[in-house]
C-alpha cells in the first residue's frame, strides 16, 4: 500500500525529473529556473498580474510528466495541418514525434529542428538565444517552463533566406497527458533581411485534464519581417499558460495573430521589446469562450528608441459565465520620441452572465508621441442589426453574421491566406455553436 | 388596387407624437415625392414604413397590396418587397458587401418559397446590377459600407435596391450629401430600376433630385400632415418661394 502525500511543491514530480546527456550550461540554467520557481511558487489573485485569473487551484493538484507519448492516428492531426507540403514539426505529450513530423531539407542554412535534437547537436543559437527573450525570471510560468520544458521547435533563418513556406509547430495532448504538465518551448531566430512564416498551434485529443506551460522566443533581425501565429484549442479542461517573447531589431517587422478557444483558464503573455529605429509590431488576437471558461491576455509593448510603430487590436466572443480578461502595457521610454502606438480591446457578450476585465495601461516617458487606447464591451449593435433586418436577414442569422462580422473584422490580418482561411472556417463553426 | 394604402397615420417616438395622421395612395408604376422643411416627419414616415423598432404607431393603417403592413415585423415587410434606402446607411465591418447582399437576396427568395440562387449565377446577376450604379467588382469585396465615402454608402443602397428589386422602394433623404457626379448616377440608377408593377416614394428636403428622379406626385409634409399635394411643378415652387409659403414660421416639429 502506498499513501500518496499531498505535493510539497507544485509541479515537484516534473520538476524532479532527471534530464542526462544536456550540457552543462542548460543544465545550470534549468537548475537556477527551479531555484527561482520555487522561491516565487504559484501567483495568488492578489498580485496585480494575476488579479482575475486564478492559477493558484493548480498547486493543489498532484502534476507530474506523462510517462511515455501517447499513441495516434496520424489522421487525427489532419485537421490541423494548414498544408500537407509544409513542413511540420510535431509534439505529442510534451515529445517530438519524428513520424509524424516532416522536417525540411536545410537548404540555404535554414534550420527546422525539435529542440530536443538542436540541443543534442549544440546548434549555436541555442546556447546563444535560449532562455535570453523570456527570462526564467519574468514569471513563475517562465521560470517553470525553462526548468522543465522537454521538447518543442528551434527555427533558425539565416540572413537573408525565405523558406518559402510556413513552418509548423503542432502540440498535441493525448490521454497520457492526463494530469501531467506539458512544457513545450519555441526559439525562433531570424536573420537580417529574412523572412519567416509561423505556426503554432496547442491541440488535445483527449478530454482529460492537463497543464501546459509554454515559451515561445522570437529573434527578429534587422529588416526582417515574420509572421506569427498561435492557435490555442485545448480540452476544456486544461489549464494553458503560455508566454511568448519577440525582440525585434531595427527595420524589422512582426506580426502575429492569436486565436484561444480552448482550456478551463487560457492565459497568454505577449511581449514585444522594440529594440532599435523603425521597427513595426502588430499584435492581433481572438478570444472564443463559453461554459465556465477564462481566457487571459497580457501584451507588453516596450518602445526603447525611436520612430516605431505598435498596432494592437484583440477581440472577445464571450458566451454563457465566461470570462476573458485583457491588459495591455505600453512602455514609452524616454528616448522614443514619435512613437506611434494603438491598442483596441474590444468584446462582445452573448450573455448576461459573462464578464470582461480590461485595462490600457500605457506608461509614457516621451512626450513628442502618438498613443491611443480603446476598449469596449458591449452587445450586438442594434443599429447593424435592423439594418440586416430591412434587408430581410432576421433572428438568428442576423445575429451569426453579426457575431462573424466582429470576428472576421480581426481574421482578416492574417497575412497568410491559407492559415486564414482555415482558421476562419473553425471560427465561423464555434461561433455557430455559440450563436444556435 | 392601390400598392400602398396609408390611412390616418399617426406615429410617436418617445411618446412624442411625430406623424399626426396622414393618409396617401401610391399606385403601382408612380413615383411620389415627400418634401419638407427639417422635422416635418418625413424621415419618420420612411421610418414607420419600414418598420423600425423605436417608433410606435398609434393609430390609422398601412397597406401594402392589401396586406396590413403594420402587423409585419421589418424583415417580414422586406420580404413583402419593401426597401429603405437609408438616409445614414449602417456599416458592418467584417462582412463582405458579396456575403451581404447574397445572404440577404437568399432570405427573400426563401420568404417567397424559392430555392436559394446558385453563387455562380448570383455573381453574374450582381455583374448586370453593378452597372446600375456604374460600379466594378471590386466593391463586392469591400465590407458593408466600412469606409465608405457618404456617396460611395448611397450608391450601395442603390445598389442593394437594385439586387433585391422591391415592390416598393423609399428613398430617404438619399440626395443628402451627395455631389453633382454621385447624384446623376443614384438617380440614374432609380429611374433604371423603375418597373409598371413597383412604386417609389423620394423623400427629400430639396427640389434638386427631382430633377433627375421626376415625381408623379409631389406631397408637402408639415408639422406630421400632408399640407399641399400636387404635380411635378409643386416642387419647383417650393423652391422657389420656400416651405414658410405654407407652413409659417411655426408648423415644424421634431423628426
Amino acid at each position: 500500500m502506498s499513501v500518496t502525500a499531498a505535493p510539497a511543491l507544485p509541479f515537484g514530480a516534473a520538476l524532479a525529473a532527471a534530464r542526462p546527456g544536456e550540457p552543462s550550461w542548460l543544465a545550470a540554467l534549468r537548475a537556477a529556473a527551479r531555484e527561482r520557481f520555487v522561491a516565487v511558487g504559484l501567483p495568488t489573485t492578489r498580485d496585480e498580474e494575476w488579479r482575475f485569473t486564478p492559477v493558484a487551484p493548480l498547486g493543489k493538484l498532484e502534476i507530474g510528466l506523462p510517462a511515455a507519448p501517447g499513441t495516434l492516428r496520424p489522421e487525427a492531426l489532419a485537421p490541423h495541418d494548414f498544408d500537407p507540403a509544409w513542413p511540420r514539426i510535431v509534439v505529442v505529450d510534451g515529445r517530438f514525434e519524428q513520424a509524424l513530423s516532416r522536417l525540411p531539407d536545410s537548404a540555404a542554412g535554414i534550420r527546422v529542428l525539435p529542440l530536443s535534437r538542436a540541443i543534442a547537436e549544440g546548434v549555436p543559437e541555442v546556447e546563444k538565444h535560449l532562455a535570453k527573450t523570456v527570462a526564467p525570471e519574468a514569471t513563475p510560468f517562465s521560470a517553470l517552463n525553462a526548468a522543465a520544458f522537454t521538447d518543442g521547435l528551434l527555427v533558425v533563418v539565416p540572413k537573408g533566406a525565405d523558406p518559402g513556406q510556413p513552418i509548423q509547430f503542432l502540440h498535441v495532448a493525448t490521454d497520457a497527458s492526463a494530469d501531467a504538465l506539458l512544457a513545450p518551448r519555441l526559439l525562433v531566430v531570424v536573420g537580417e533581411g529574412a523572412r519567416a512564416t509561423i505556426t503554432e498551434s496547442y491541440l488535445s485529443l483527449t478530454t482529460q485534464r492537463h497543464v501546459t506551460t509554454t515559451v515561445a522566443e522570437l529573434v527578429v533581425g534587422r529588416n526582417a519581417t515574420v509572421e506569427h501565429i498561435r492557435v490555442q484549442r485545448e480540452t476544456d479542461a486544461a489549464w494553458h499558460v503560455g508566454f511568448t517573447a519577440v525582440d525585434q531589431a531595427r527595420d524589422s517587422h512582426y506580426r502575429s495573430f492569436a486565436l484561444s478557444m480552448g482550456a478551463h483558464l487560457a492565459r497568454h503573455n505577449l511581449h514585444a521589446h522594440l529594440s532599435d529605429e523603425n521597427i513595426e509590431t502588430l499584435l492581433y488576437g481572438l478570444s472564443l469562450t463559453r461554459g465556465e471558461q477564462v481566457s487571459d491576455t497580457h501584451s507588453a509593448i516596450h518602445h526603447d528608441h525611436p520612430n516605431c510603430n505598435s498596432w494592437e487590436v484583440y477581440k472577445g466572443v464571450l458566451d454563457d459565465r465566461s470570462r476573458v480578461v485583457f491588459n495591455g502595457k505600453v512602455l514609452v521610454d524616454p528616448i522614443a520620441q514619435k512613437t506611434d502606438a494603438k491598442q483596441t480591446n474590444r468584446n462582445l457578450l452573448l450573455s448576461e452572465d459573462a464578464r470582461v476585465d480590461t485595462k490600457p495601461q500605457l506608461e509614457i516617458f516621451a512626450d513628442d508621441v502618438r498613443c491611443t487606447h480603446g476598449a469596449t464591451i458591449g452587445k450586438l449593435n442594434e443599429q447593424q442589426r435592423y439594418y440586416l433586418q430591412s434587408r430581410g436577414i432576421a433572428g438568428a442569422q442576423a445575429e451569426q453574421l453579426l457575431v462573424w462580422a466582429f470576428a472576421a473584422e480581426v481574421m482578416t490580418e492574417i497575412l497568410q491566406p491559407t492559415v486564414r482561411k482555415a482558421l476562419e472556417a473553425d471560427v465561423h463553426a464555434r461561433l455557430g455553436e455559440m450563436t444556435g | 388596387m392601390s400598392l400602398l394604402q396609408i390611412t390616418d397615420l399617426h406615429a410617436a417616438v418617445d411618446e412624442v407624437e411625430i406623424l399626426k395622421g396622414i393618409s396617401l395612395t401610391v399606385n403601382p408604376g408612380e413615383v411620389h415625392a415627400i418634401m419638407g422643411p427639417n422635422g416635418s416627419g418625413k424621415s419618420t414616415l420612411a421610418q414607420v414604413l419600414a418598420g423600425h423598432p423605436s417608433y410606435e404607431v398609434t393609430g390609422g393603417s398601412v397597406t401594402l397590396d392589401g396586406e396590413d403592413l403594420l402587423e409585419m415585423e421589418a424583415e417580414e415587410r422586406a420580404w413583402a418587397g419593401v426597401f429603405l434606402a437609408f438616409q445614414y446607411p449602417v456599416e458592418i465591418p467584417g462582412v463582405t458587401n458579396a456575403y451581404f447582399l447574397r445572404q440577404a437576396y437568399n432570405e427573400i427568395r426563401k420568404a417567397r418559397g424559392l430555392d436559394e440562387i446558385d453563387p455562380i449565377d448570383f455573381i453574374d446577376l450582381l455583374e448586370e446590377k453593378l452597372k446600375v450604379v456604374e460600379w466594378g467588382p471590386e466593391i463586392m469585396e469591400r465590407a458593408v459600407n466600412f469606409g465608405f465615402s457618404g456617396g460611395e454608402k448611397k450608391r450601395n443602397e442603390i445598389l442593394q435596391m437594385a439586387v433585391l428589386e422591391p415592390k416598393l422602394a423609399i428613398l430617404d433623404e438619399t440626395d443628402s450629401g451627395l455631389d453633382i457626379d454621385a447624384l446623376r448616377i443614384v438617380a440614374n440608377g432609380v429611374n433604371r430600376l423603375r418597373r409598371p408593377d413597383s412604386a417609389t416614394i423620394v423623400v427629400t428636403h430639396y427640389q434638386r433630385l427631382l430633377n433627375f428622379i421626376v415625381p408623379d406626385y409631389v406631397h408637402v409634409l408639415a408639422g406630421g400632415r400632408i399640407i399641399r399635394s400636387g404635380g411635378k411643378e409643386l416642387a419647383l415652387e417650393l423652391e422657389e418661394k420656400g416651405y414658410e409659403w405654407l407652413t409659417g414660421p411655426e408648423a415644424a416639429v421634431a423628426s
